[in-house]
């Protein structure tokens, strides 16, 4: 069935298992009555069974707790977290400052968009290698194809503060051991090994533990949508404390222009236009284009989620 | 990370600004491109004209700018039943804020499914194939290669309705008016071979491929023609959450559920 017949097959209702509310009565959660059979759950319990259906072990809660807690950093000056405090010093709500500031972490260089693209790379990897394939392979065709490995990538003198915190309390939960973490951390090797010289960054780890614990890449990618989210609240509130306006403020000349000269806006012009350039890397690098190289290796050094080096996204200026 | 003690510039090809000599922080004049905002364009300048020369860094012929508003007009309300609109319409229902209305459109209305993710690919399309009946074959007969990202690979070929029987009037209408003002040879060529794109899917023409092909013969990128396709859809979804927040939930529908795992129902003998 298809076309129309397929849509009015759905008119007015829903078939669903994931839930109703019977107003007055209750609430089914993914078929169980949610005040009577899920009511000792704790938030986070509740948020992977949402995702997932499943349930899982004190354990692997706990560093799911734990994967969220060690990179809420309430720092204003990360991006998705300025968003909020943006939302602060404008005086609109904590609500629509937030809700903006996380779907901004959906980003290709930091946050869903990397953790997605390492997920995925550790679930093929690992089936590749159990069918006699060989990591080195699998490494280089993942470079060749993305310039960089997902969660891969950092200067060895600096190290990414959140690695080690998350690796003890992984061995004290005796989480450490998996498969996806010991590819991943073959995967160091490899790359340390070879001229990249790339280190794992928590981008990596999480995604390892993740896979671990059994979850697909879309499994991870909503687990993982409010991982920042700790950090930002406190970003919106001071900046919402502070004299309105007064966060990051920029005077003109902090706005460098570097474009046309001025000129006189005249009469429409009646020409015939320009014929549009079909070639498709014209087309998406126009000269004002910003650059997304490291995207492709999952960096940005302003980003706790982006260990990576690389240059400035910024066409003209000097990586801080 | 960034020195404390640095001045922070923003770097742009699009905005200058002059300072008031008593604050550095008040615009004395604003240039757009080179363009006097608020000294010429203003009283001169049409939105549109706004629009392209701020995604492109030109003005636009008058030719350009007259299909662009006739894109505009097209997609300004695609109507309460398209999702993005749905969206905005729940969010105005329950009394939330105008901007959570319109971000709830946004979220929506940024899929691949009459979205702008679907623009964007559409684009990329037509960045690739241009007026090449054989490599639009090839590409609408090739399935989509699945890619780890944060985006579904897409069910449909980007650009046709994947619920639709033939090609919808509106689409028709939409993209007649549109060839006939094109100063560029995509929307005709499109018109005509509309039969064979057709066949190769299997499937119609929806309103989101024109614009894909509008915004390509106009010259923006995908990634312009993604934005823009998010923004000009927007003025429906304001429209309509406005009247819904007048109606009131109780007009709205709530539909229906039919639970396929309820426990009651497996606790009954």
């Amino acid at each position: 069935m298809n076309g129309p017949e397929l849509l009015q097959q759905s008119v007015g209702h829903l078939k669903s298992r994931m839930g109703k509310f019977f107003p007055g009565e209750r609430t089914v959660f993914r078929g169980h009555d949610l005040h009577v059979e899920l009511k000792d759950m704790d938030w986070i319990e509740l948020y992977i069974f949402g995702i997932t259906g499943r349930h899982f072990s004190p354990e692997q809660l706990r560093l799911m707790h734990a994967i969220w807690t060690h990179t809420s950093y309430p720092d204003a000056r990360i991006w998705n977290n300025r968003v909020a405090a943006l939302a602060g010093t404008t005086r609109s709500t904590g609500t629509l400052g937030t809700s903006a500031a996380l779907a901004v972490s959906e980003a290709s260089i930091y946050g869903g968009g990397i953790l997605v693209r390492a997920i995925d790379f550790f679930i093929r990897t690992r089936k590749r290698l159990e069918i006699g394939g060989n990591l080195i392979d699998c490494i280089h065709e993942e470079l060749n194809a993305h310039r960089g490995i997902a969660g891969y990538g950092r200067p060895l003198v600096n190290g990414d503060e959140r690695i080690q915190p998350m690796l003890a309390l992984a061995k004290s939960l005796e989480l450490d051991q998996g498969p996806y973490m010991q590819l991943a951390f073959s995967i160091e090797e490899t790359l340390l090994a070879g001229r990249w010289r790339m280190k794992m960054n928590y981008a990596a780890l999480v995604s390892a533990l993740g896979a671990d614990i059994g979850l697909t890449p879309r499994e991870f990618h909503l687990f993982m949508f409010p991982v920042f989210l700790a950090g930002m609240q406190p970003c919106f509130i001071e900046a919402a404390e502070h004299p309105e306006g007064t966060l990051f403020p920029l005077a003109c000349a902090d706005i460098l222009y570097q474009g046309a000269h001025k000129r006189r806006w005249q009469a429409a012009i009646e020409m015939p236009p320009p014929i549009p350039m079909w070639n498709l890397s014209q087309a998406t690098n126009p000269p004002n284009a910003v650059h997304h190289s490291e995207a492709e290796h999952g960096y940005h050094p302003q980003h706790p989620l982006s260990p990576v080096p690389g240059q400035t996204d910024q066409p003209g200026r000097a990586h801080p | 990370m960034s020195d404390d003690t640095k001045t922070e510039t923003v770097l742009t090809r699009i905005w200058l600004e002059e300072p008031e000599p008593n604050n550095p922080f008040a615009t004395r004049a604003a240039y757009c491109h080179g363009y006097d905002v608020y000294g010429e364009m203003l009283g001169q300048a049409r939105w549109v004209e706004m629009l392209y020369l701020l995604m492109r860094g030109e003005r636009p012929t008058t030719a350009q700018a007259n299909l662009l508003e006739m894109l505009a007009v097209a997609i300004a309300n695609p109507g309460p039943r398209d999702p993005a609109i749905h969206a905005a319409m729940c969010g105005a229902v329950g009394g939330s804020p105008a901007a959570s209305c319109l971000m709830a459109a946004l979220g929506v209305g940024a899929g691949h499914l009459s979205g702008s993710r679907e623009v964007f690919l559409a684009m990329e399309a037509w960045s690739q194939c241009a007026t090449d009946l054989d490599a639009w074959q090839r590409h609408l007969t090739t399935p989509p290669v699945a890619t780890a990202s944060i985006w579904p690979t897409p069910e449909h070929p980007s650009g046709f309705d994947p619920h639709g029987m033939s090609t919808a009037s509106t689409v028709k209408q939409t993209l007649s008016c549109l060839a006939k003002i094109s100063p560029g040879p995509l929307l005709p060529w499109l018109q005509k071979n509309l039969s064979a794109l057709e066949t190769f899917t299997g499937l119609p023409l929806a309103m989101s491929g024109v614009a894909a092909a509008v915004f390509t013969e106009l010259g923006f990128t995908p990634a312009q023609g993604e934005m823009l396709h998010l923004l000009l859809r927007l003025p429906g979804a304001a429209a309509h959450a406005l009247e819904q927040s007048q109606s009131g939930h109780k007009k709205f529908p709530f539909f229906s559920i039919e639970l396929e795992n309820d426990p009651a129902q497996k606790a009954m003998p």
